[in-house]
């Protein structure tokens, strides 16, 4: 039997042989290889697409409902050779840019500043968790009568849509640091201003960045419905219009687009994530 | 200043603490010396109130009535003078073991190359220098706890509170982490409050055992432990530290069983 050593570390002296487990995928904790996971996603990927193509094949439902593969990326395919895709794409991102870094930029700062300080926590959080449920496309029309229908009201709406949900995830985030860390600060006689930006900033930042890369997942769709009501430009206008010439093919193409780069900017969130919070990593 | 004056001055403190608007008594007339490069273990059964009263000690907690004083002057919030070492590791995860000491000296004013030197040193000194760049998460348990007590010796306070510092560790863990504490406390001398659940432990580290009564919290009696030193691992099976042992074990099962019979009396009554 191996013992633990000095530091708690189980040390194998005689080299016992390592007994295999029956090792099914479907155990609890079961590990797959990267190449495993991905296959495997990939296989669902497909068998989706080749469903899709066998329903509209077999002639089951109207093409003008539902297009075959086939003439959904076809059509795709001359958006893209057009120029068309990455127009409204280019304008689409811009104002997701712009919509999410305004809400990102107001909601870190408050939610660190409501996690830390009960006052301000009395203050600011009913009212956020107020708004926070109060209906986004309830508030489509009323931004259209303050701001307009160009950009700013997209921001807007994306502000909306995000802002006051982050509030309350990093506020939860920062809620989490250990006390023992503030005391550890406190003990080693930090100004307070010291110990929010060198101990409970740096402690809270893994869960605050998971949390916006979450909350980009919705800015996604607070952007597009913007656009679906009131725009002259972007991906979810591109979708109406198709919608008014039955172009069923560009609607579903789009919304595969939309897709993608959901996952897309989930993934390289995810990403930076790991590099950046590498320490983190939990060792199982 | 007067040579008999001890390093930490305990008297008549209490603490209370309102629970769903009841008042608990935690601490309830607490009288505790701690001389000058003194270690004294606390020990007493769970909830008595150790941690309140080292939190007290370190300035992270305030008490009602009574008097905390420090070389005569009375405790005002935490401070460097008081190094605390806490049960949970407390280690920055962010941060490697040298970044984590390096943190505590840089916020004491050290800077340049004294810092990180002295940070190596203290690594070394829990002879965890070949650990210098490794993450907490890289640490097993004993070397996290090593770690955070190079960082609360780094800065030499005058007096270490430690709260079941080795509580979560494995017995053999331990014991290593004992015998290293003790090798250090022996070179560098240094005013120690020590809590623990382990009367062995207590019993080989202390200069004197306080053991603490139940409900309220007060110091039931203080043990010397006249053992020489430097204390090896062996003197744990020799006849006068069974002994002492004994003692403490005893006086702490009284109190157990007093509380015991104060709970069965409470849910008769
Ligand atoms: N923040 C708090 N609010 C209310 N009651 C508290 C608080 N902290 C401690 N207490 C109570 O005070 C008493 C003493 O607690 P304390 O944590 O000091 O005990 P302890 O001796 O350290 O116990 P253990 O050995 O289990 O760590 C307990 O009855 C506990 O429930
Ligand atoms: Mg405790």
């Amino acid at each position: 039997m191996p013992l633990p050593n000095r530091d708690g570390l189980t040390t194998s002296g005689a080299a016992p042989r390592r007994k295999r487990r029956p090792s099914s995928p479907f155990r609890l904790t079961a590990e797959l290889t990267t190449p495993q996971f991905v296959g495997i996603a990939v296989l669902v990927f497909a068998g989706l697409l080749a469903a899709w193509w066998a329903v509209t094949a077999s002639g089951l439902v109207a093409p003008l409902f539902l297009p075959g593969p086939g003439q959904v990326f076809g059509r795709l395919v001359t958006l893209a050779l057009n120029g068309q895709l990455w127009e409204d794409a280019g304008i689409s991102i811009y104002r997701i840019m712009v919509g999410f870094l305004i809400a990102t930029g107001l909601a870190v700062p408050i939610g660190v500043l409501i996690g830390s300080y009960r006052v301000w926590e009395a203050a600011i959080e009913p009212v956020v968790d107020f708004i926070r449920y109060m209906p986004v496309v309830a508030f489509v029309p009323l931004t259209i009568l303050w701001v307009g229908t160009e950009d700013p009201q997209k921001f807007l709406i994306i502000w909306i849509g995000t802002f006051f949900q982050q509030v309350l995830l990093i506020m939860d985030n920062v809620k989490r640091v250990p006390w023992d860390f503030i005391d550890l600060g406190r003990t080693l006689e930090m100004p307070e201003r010291k110990i929010l930006t060198r101990i409970v900033v740096p402690s809270a930042l893994p869960g605050i960045w998971d949390s916006l890369r979450i909350s980009l997942g919705w800015a996604w769709t607070w952007l597009v419905l913007a656009e679906l009501v009131a725009a002259t430009s972007g991906l979810g206008y591109r979708i109406v219009t198709a919608q008014r010439f039955f172009q069923t093919d560009t609607i579903i193409g789009y919304i595969l687009v939309l897709g993608c780069f959901g996952l897309i900017s989930d993934q390289a969130m995810k990403a930076v994530s790991r590099r950046l919070f590498r320490y983190a990593e939990a060792r199982r | 200043m007067n040579v008999e004056q001890p390093k930490l001055q305990i008297s008549g403190l209490s603490k209370e603490f309102r629970r769903r608007g009841q008042a608990v008594l935690a601490l309830d007339g607490v009288d505790l010396a701690i001389a000058e490069n003194e270690f004294v273990s606390l020990v007493g059964t769970s909830g008595c109130g150790k941690s309140t009263l080292l939190m007290i000690v370190a300035g992270l907690q305030d008490f009602d009535t009574g008097e905390v004083l420090v070389d005569g002057q009375p405790v005002e919030g935490p401070g460097r003078d008081r190094g605390v070492v806490f049960q949970s590791y407390t280690l920055l995860p962010w941060l490697t073991a040298q970044q984590n000491v390096e943190f505590a000296l840089r916020a004491a004013g050290s800077k340049g190359a004294e810092l990180r030197e002295r940070a190596r040193e203290h690594l070394a000194l829990v002879g965890l220098d070949r650990f210098a760049d490794a993450f907490p998460n890289q640490l097993s348990g004993g070397m996290k706890q090593r770690v955070a007590l190079a960082r609360a010796l780094s800065y030499r306070p005058k007096m270490l509170l430690m709260d079941e510092p080795f509580g979560a560790l494995d017995a053999l863990t331990r014991h290593h982490m004992q015998e290293l504490l003790t090798r250090i406390w022996e070179r560098h001398r240094l005013t120690v409050l020590f809590i623990t659940h382990d009367v062995e432990e207590a019993v080989y580290l202390s200069d004197r055992v306080a053991i603490m009564s139940n409900a309220p919290g007060r110091i039931k009696e203080t043990i010397p432990i006249p053992l020489a030193r430097p204390r090896r691992y062996d003197i744990t099976t020799s006849a006068e530290f069974l002994e002492l042992h004994r003692r403490v074990l005893k006086s702490i099962r009284e109190e157990s069983i007093r509380a015991a019979e104060m709970d069965e009396a409470l849910a008769e009554g």
